[in-house]
């Protein structure tokens, strides 16, 4: 066991771990932004409606995260259109490229988590908002959502810690994010176990926070679910 | 004056209905369970939707058309959740939001329906607090209170609209019996300030003492109609005699 080249190269890490935070935090907040109005769009009752919001997550649940960002970063650049266009700027960039498959690929299951979350509302939960004269904006705004978001936090944070894992496939279109940095130590030292076993290092603190948050978050929320102390 | 006009055509659970509520009035509705007095209160605000018939508050008639299935629907529902507001819902499961403390449940619709400035939403929704007895209470969530207590709680954020009339579904169905007392107590102080309310319940002691009505009703029509005092001693159909009998031996 060779750790020594990991102190080394410990830069890498520290920056790639950067690019990982990076990325996983703004495709959760695009993707959560975008699957909040495919949610809202799936539980009306419409059938027409109904189409775009499930083909969507059909999509992005049917298919693996690998292949949408291959889709993205090497599908596009294959169309003559897309190279002689602005949006090129956008698709050349690995960095992008990744970002954009992250968050639509989220924003699919986050979309479902919350889908189903606000199809189990209590019924009397809307009634009460109906009957003291709520248009449905306001109920939605102020009495299903909140309690929706409440109990989709569970589902919500194992999709981050899918999320945060899914996003070591970055390393694989060239972005030097955790994963990447250990592709690069590895490939430069041939130290396979070390390298990657510190990326997994990292990897796990990562998801300890994030599951601290989520504990923290849970304990504000929850509330109204504990027993009161005496 | 309040005026409450509303009958249905052929439909299968309120088989024509008319009922007209004063201003001040305690209409008492009574009958087996099914026999649609739950569905005609419903009706009323709208939660449900009627096949046929007309719906006035305050002499304003509920618009009503047909949607292209040709099912009714309201025509406007900007109309509808205005008369909402004006008429005070308490439900038979209390239907508190559970992630709201009772205070926040309170103030909730007068502020983002009514539009009211927060505090002074606060300030009247503790006077109600204290009305209904569960002031210190205030910062509890549903969940640990008692069922009497949620139910006070719900009259209380009926009450916070202000309402020209309140509507109360069964509310001492889904309670234990030793605390079905404190929220008729309730009811029965609101009655006597006057309040305009329509009541199904099941509590024979309360149509007697607190209301100034009593509907019978038997398989979606009105099969007795009175004065509690009327109706109870010289009962003209057979049906409320057997109800009520059976009523009193339990």
């Amino acid at each position: 066991m060779d750790y020594e080249v990991i102190f080394t190269n410990i830069h890498l890490y520290i920056e790639g771990l950067w690019v990982t935070i990076q990325l996983v935090f703004l495709s959760l907040v695009c993707g959560f932004v975008l699957a909040l109005p495919i949610a809202l769009l799936a539980i009306c009752r419409s059938p027409w409606i109904q189409i775009f919001p499930k083909t969507y997550i059909y999509f992005f649940r049917g298919t693996p995260l690998l292949v949408q960002m291959f889709l993205i970063y090497h599908g596009m650049g294959q169309f003559e259109f897309v190279r002689e266009s602005v949006i090129w700027i956008v698709f050349k960039e690995a960095y992008w490229c990744a970002l954009i498959a992250f968050a639509l690929n989220t924003a699919g299951y986050t979309a479902e988590i919350l889908r189903g979350t606000i199809e189990q509302t209590p019924f009397g939960d809307f009634e009460a908002a109906r009957a003291c004269g709520m248009s449905k904006s306001t109920m939605y705004r102020r009495i299903i959502l909140p309690g929706t978001f409440r109990r989709a936090l569970p589902a919500y944070g194992n999709e981050t810690i899918f999320m945060l894992h899914g996003s070591a496939l970055a390393g694989v279109v060239t972005i030097v994010d955790l994963f990447g940095a250990a592709k690069v130590v590895n490939s430069r030292h041939f130290v396979p176990f070390e390298s990657f076993i510190t990326a997994g290092f990292f990897y796990f603190c990562l998801t300890f926070i994030i599951v601290s948050l989520f504990k923290k978050l849970e304990f504000r929320w929850y509330a109204h679910l504990r027993p009161r102390k005496v | 004056m309040d005026d409450l006009h509303k009958y249905f055509g052929s439909d299968e659970v309120l088989k024509g209905i008319s009922l007209q509520a004063h201003e001040g009035d305690v209409i008492v509705m009574m009958g087996a369970s099914g026999s649609g007095k739950s569905t005609f209160l419903r009706c009323i605000n709208m939660l449900e939707t009627l096949t046929s018939g007309k719906i006035y508050v305050r002499g304003e008639l509920i618009r009503m058309k047909q949607d292209h299935n040709g099912t009714i629907v309201p025509e406007d529902i900007k109309q509808v959740e205005r008369i909402r507001t004006r008429l005070g819902m308490v439900f038979q499961q209390f239907n508190l939001w559970s992630h709201m403390t009772v205070l926040e449940n309170i103030i909730e619709a007068p502020i983002h329906v009514l539009k009211i400035p927060k505090n002074e939403a606060i300030e009247r929704a503790e006077s109600l607090l204290h009305k209904v007895g569960i002031h210190d209470r205030k910062h509890y969530h549903p969940a640990h209170l008692s069922g009497g207590q949620q139910q006070r709680v719900a009259i209380a954020r009926a009450l916070a609209m202000e309402p020209d009339m309140l509507l109360f579904d069964e509310p001492t169905s889904a309670l234990d019996p030793e605390l079905v007392g404190e929220v008729l107590q309730v009811m029965q102080n609101l009655a006597e300030e006057g309040r305009t309310m329509i009541v199904v319940t099941h509590e024979i002691g309360f149509a007697q003492d607190v209301s100034s009505r009593v509907v019978f009703l038997h398989e979606g029509s009105i099969e007795e109609e009175g004065t509690p005092s009327e109706i109870f001693k010289n009962p003209s159909s057979d049906r409320f005699r057997q109800f009520i009998s059976k009523k009193v031996e339990i």
